[in-house]
C-alpha cells in the first residue's frame, strides 16, 4: 500500500503584529516594505509558547485526523531552528505529551527553513523500510529577526506536523534534495539573532536550490511543472515562492492558497509544511500537489504528492489551516518586544 | 609620441558575480580582448590593470602579479589607483607607455569583485575615496557627498528633481540592449521618484549599484595597428585632480579636474568638444552626469538640468551620452568601469555597438574618481592622428 501523510495538523500562534506597526518604531515606508516583501502582518508567539508548544498542538491536529493514538507513532523528528534548549531534545518532550513515549525513535533536526521536510523524507524512509508503522514529522520555529533588521518585519512563528504511514489521505509519490554548501544565512552558537548575506539569499541561494529541487524532482517523476494542481514553496517572503513559480510557468492561482505567509509570516521550519496543510484543506481526491522546501546552507527539498479519497473522511476532524490564521489579535510593538524577550538587562 | 590604437576589447557581464573571483574575472575578460584583437598572449609587452579596492573586497592585493600570472603574461605588470578613476589611470599609463615607444603592445584591464562583502562594508570601503579624515571619519558616504553636489545645484539653479531623474531614465533605456549591463529594464521618472530614498534628494534609481566585472582592451603602436582589422585610434588623454575633500573646494557644483583633463585631451586630439558625436560621462550618481555636461562645455554652468529635459542626451539627441547604459544601468564594478567606458566608445567607432549610431567619428570618456579629485579624459577617433 502507498506511503504517504495519513493526518496533518497545524498550528499558528494568535497574536499578530502589523508591518505598519514595527515600521513606525524604525521609520521605515510601511507601504514599500509591504510590497516588497508581499508581507502584511506576522504571527507572535505568547511569551510561553515554543517551539514544543507549538509542535504539540500540531501534533495533536494531525493525530485527530490520522485517527490513530499517538502510542502507534514510531518515530518523531521535529525540524527547527528555535529548539528551546540547546542540549535536551524537543522531541521527547512532544512525544510524552502526545503519548507516543517509550517505544518510539527521536531526534530533533536542524537545517534552517527545511528541517520539517527532511523529518517528513526521513519518516516516510522508515515506514516504506518496514522498520515503523507511523512516524511523526514535524516543521515549527518561533524565529528571531534583530530588531530593525529586515527580517524583523517576516521572522514569525508557526508550525505543521505531519503522520507518515500507509493508507495516506495524501500519498508521497516522490522526493529528493538539491544540497550545496552555501552560507547564505546562519546563526552561530549563542547567538540571539541569526546572520545573513543579504541579496546573496536570493539567486544563489534560494532560487537555486528551490528550482534545482523541483527540476530534479521533475526529471525524476517525468512529470512536467504544469502537470500539478497546487504548489506550496518555501516563503521566506511573499514575492520569492512568486517568482519562483512564475520562473517554473506555474500559474500564480496554484500558489495563492497556500500563501498564507501574507498573513502570518515567515514561520521558517513551519512554512513550506503549513503552506501544505492550507492545500490539504481544500484539495479534491486526485490532485496533485508540488512541494518544495527551502533551507539556508542550503538546500531545497521537493515533493510530488497526490491527495486520496481519504481526504474527504479526515479532513475535518481537526481545525483548519485558515482558521488559525484568521484567528488573530493584534499586539503593539511594545508588547511584541516583551513577548519575545528582545528587552535585556 | 606615436600613434596608438585599440585592437582588441572583451569583457564580462557587469552584474552578480556570486560563482566568479577576482581573478576569474581578470581571466574572462582579458583573453577575451586577446581573442578580439587577433593576437596572442606572447605578443602583449605590458600589462596595466586598474582597481581600486581588490584588498577589501576580496583580500587580494598586488594585482598586477595575478593578472600578469592568471592570464600567462610574463611581462611588466603594474596596478592603478584613482578610486572610481582607476580603470582610465591604467587606460592612460598604457597609452603612454606605447606611444613613447617604450613597449609596441600592451593589455588594459579594469576589475573590481565587490559582492564578496556585505553592502554596508562595500560602502565603507568606497568612503575611502573620499578625504578618511575628513568626510569618511564623520559619516560621510558617496551617495551623502553627491547629495550635498546635487542640493547645491538644485538650490543654486533651480535644477528640479526630476531632471535628476531624466538622467537615470535616459541610462536605463540605453541599457535595455545591452547583454553586458547588470539592468536591463527601463525606467519611468516616477519610478526614479518612487524610489527608496538614499542620501536625500537622492534616491535608489540616482545611485549606481554595487557590481562584479571586468573589462580589458589591447593596443598597439601605429606600426603594428595599422595591420589590424579594426583599429580605432587614441587621440588624446588628459588628467586632472582637486582636492580630496569636498568641502575644500571653491564650488561644490563644478569639477576642476574634469575640466583640466577635458582640455588637455581635446589638446592632443586637436579636436573641438563640439566634433564629438557621443561621450561616456561618470554617472555614478545622476548628479554627476549634468554637472559633467556643464565641466566638458556642452552647456552653461547650471544648465546641465534643462540640456537633458530637452532630449539632448538621447540616443538621437545633440550628443548621445552613455549609449550603453552607462554606470547606472550598466553597472559599476569601480575599477573595472573607466576600461568598460572606453570599450564602449571603441564598439561605437568601430560599427558594432548594441546601440549603433550612425558612422561616428569622434568619442570619448570621462572617468571621475572620488567625489571630483581625480578625472581622466581620453579621446577616440575612427581615423588615425595626421
Amino acid at each position: 500500500m502507498n506511503v504517504g501523510i495519513v493526518g496533518y495538523g497545524a498550528y499558528v500562534p494568535r497574536f499578530r503584529i502589523k508591518v505598519e506597526e514595527i515600521a513606525k518604531v524604525w521609520n521605515g515606508n510601511a507601504q514599500a516594505i509591504k510590497e516588497g516583501l508581499f508581507v502584511e502582518e506576522k504571527s507572535v508567539p505568547d511569551g510561553d509558547e515554543d517551539t514544543i508548544t507549538i509542535s504539540v498542538e500540531a501534533a495533536r491536529n494531525a493525530l485527530a485526523r490520522a485517527g490513530i493514538p499517538g502510542s502507534k507513532i514510531g518515530a518523531l523528528y521535529i525540524g527547527s531552528e528555535s529548539h528551546p534548549y540547546a542540549v535536551k531534545p524537543s522531541g521527547t518532550v512532544v512525544a510524552e505529551a502526545i503519548g507516543a513515549v517509550p517505544n518510539v525513535m527521536v531526534a530533533d533536526f536542524e537545517f534552517a527553513c527545511k528541517a520539517g521536510t527532511a523529518a517528513m523524507q526521513v519518516c516516510s524512509a522508515l515506514v516504506r523500510a518496514g522498520d515503523i508503522e507511523y512516524g511523526m514529522a514535524i516543521g515549527a520555529d518561533t524565529s528571531q529577526g534583530r530588531p530593525g533588521d529586515a527580517l524583523e518585519y517576516t521572522a514569525s512563528a508557526g508550525g505543521a506536523a505531519f503522520v507518515i504511514g500507509r493508507d495516506p489521505l495524501a500519498t508521497i509519490d516522490a522526493t529528493c534534495s538539491f544540497t550545496t554548501d552555501t552560507p547564505d544565512f546562519w546563526r552561530r552558537e549563542g547567538r540571539d539573532y541569526p546572520s545573513h548575506g543579504a541579496r546573496f539569499t536570493g539567486e544563489p541561494a534560494y532560487f537555486t536550490h528551490l528550482l534545482g529541487a523541483v527540476n530534479m524532482l521533475l526529471e525524476k517523476t517525468k512529470m512536467s511543472a504544469k502537470d500539478f494542481d497546487y504548489v506550496a514553496f518555501h516563503t521566506p517572503n511573499g514575492k520569492f515562492p512568486l517568482r519562483a513559480a512564475k520562473m517554473l510557468g506555474i500559474d500564480k492561482e496554484k500558489l495563492m492558497p497556500g500563501l498564507i505567509v501574507t498573513k502570518i509570516g515567515n514561520t521558517y521550519s513551519g512554512a513550506s509544511p503549513l503552506a501544505l496543510t492550507a492545500l490539504l484543506d481544500i484539495a479534491k481526491p486526485g490532485q496533485k500537489i508540488l512541494m518544495c522546501s527551502y533551507g539556508s546552507g542550503a538546500g531545497g527539498d521537493a515533493f510530488a504528492l497526490t491527495v486520496t479519497d481519504r481526504i474527504e473522511e479526515r479532513r475535518n476532524k481537526a481545525p483548519s489551516t485558515m482558521s488559525y490564521v484568521n484567528k488573530k489579535h493584534y499586539v503593539d510593538y511594545g508588547t511584541y518586544v516583551k513577548l519575545r524577550r528582545k528587552l535585556k538587562e | 609620441m606615436r600613434n596608438v590604437a585599440v585592437v582588441g576589447v572583451g569583457q564580462t557581464k557587469f552584474g552578480e558575480h556570486w560563482d566568479k573571483s577576482i581573478r576569474d574575472m581578470i581571466i574572462e575578460a582579458g583573453l577575451a580582448a586577446v581573442r578580439d584583437a587577433k593576437i596572442e598572449r606572447g605578443d602583449v609587452q605590458s600589462l596595466f590593470i586598474g582597481c581600486m579596492s581588490s584588498g577589501r573586497y576580496a583580500g587580494q592585493e598586488h594585482l598586477g602579479a595575478l593578472a600578469a600570472d592568471s592570464l600567462g603574461m610574463r611581462v611588466p605588470a603594474t596596478r592603478f589607483e584613482g578610486a572610481c578613476a582607476s580603470g582610465s589611470l591604467a587606460f592612460r599609463n598604457a597609452y603612454v607607455d606605447v606611444a613613447s615607444g617604450r613597449h609596441d603592445c600592451a593589455i588594459v584591464i579594469g576589475a573590481e569583485k565587490m559582492t564578496d562583502v556585505k553592502g554596508p562594508e562595500a560602502i565603507t570601503s568606497l568612503a575611502a575615496a573620499g578625504d578618511q579624515e575628513w568626510e569618511a571619519a564623520i559619516g560621510l558616504t558617496f551617495a551623502g557627498l553627491y547629495a550635498l553636489m546635487a542640493r547645491k545645484h538644485m538650490n543654486d539653479f533651480g535644477t528640479t528633481r526630476e531632471q535628476l531623474a531624466m538622467v537615470s531614465v535616459n541610462n536605463h533605456k540605453n541599457g535595455v540592449a545591452n547583454k553586458n549591463a547588470q539592468f536591463r529594464m527601463p525606467i519611468s521618472v516616477d519610478d526614479v521618484l518612487k524610489s527608496s530614498i538614499v542620501a536625500d534628494p537622492l534616491r535608489l534609481l540616482d545611485c549606481s549599484p554595487i557590481t562584479d566585472g571586468a573589462a580589458a582592451l589591447v593596443i598597439m603602436s601605429e606600426n603594428l595597428a595599422k595591420k589590424a582589422a579594426n583599429p580605432v585610434w587614441i587621440l588624446g588623454s588628459g588628467q586632472g585632480s582637486d582636492t580630496i575633500a569636498l568641502h575644500d573646494r571653491a564650488s561644490f557644483t563644478e569639477m576642476a579636474a574634469t575640466r583640466t583633463a577635458a582640455k588637455e585631451a581635446l589638446s592632443e586630439a586637436k579636436i573641438n568638444i563640439n566634433d564629438l558625436n557621443m561621450i561616456e560621462v561618470h554617472d555614478c550618481f545622476s548628479i554627476n552626469e549634468i554637472i559633467a555636461l556643464e565641466d566638458l562645455g556642452f552647456c552653461e554652468k547650471g544648465k546641465g538640468g534643462r540640456f537633458v529635459e530637452d532630449g539632448n542626451i538621447d540616443i538621437n539627441g545633440k550628443i548621445p551620452v552613455n549609449t550603453t547604459g552607462g554606470l547606472k544601468a550598466g553597472g559599476h564594478p569601480v575599477g573595472a568601469t573607466g576600461v568598460r567606458q572606453a570599450i564602449d566608445i571603441v564598439r561605437q567607432l568601430r560599427g558594432d555597438s548594441c546601440n549603433q549610431l550612425k558612422n561616428p567619428l569622434y568619442g570619448m570618456n570621462l572617468n571621475v574618481g572620488g567625489s571630483g579629485a581625480t578625472a581622466v579624459v581620453n579621446i577616440f577617433g575612427r581615423e588615425m592622428k595626421q
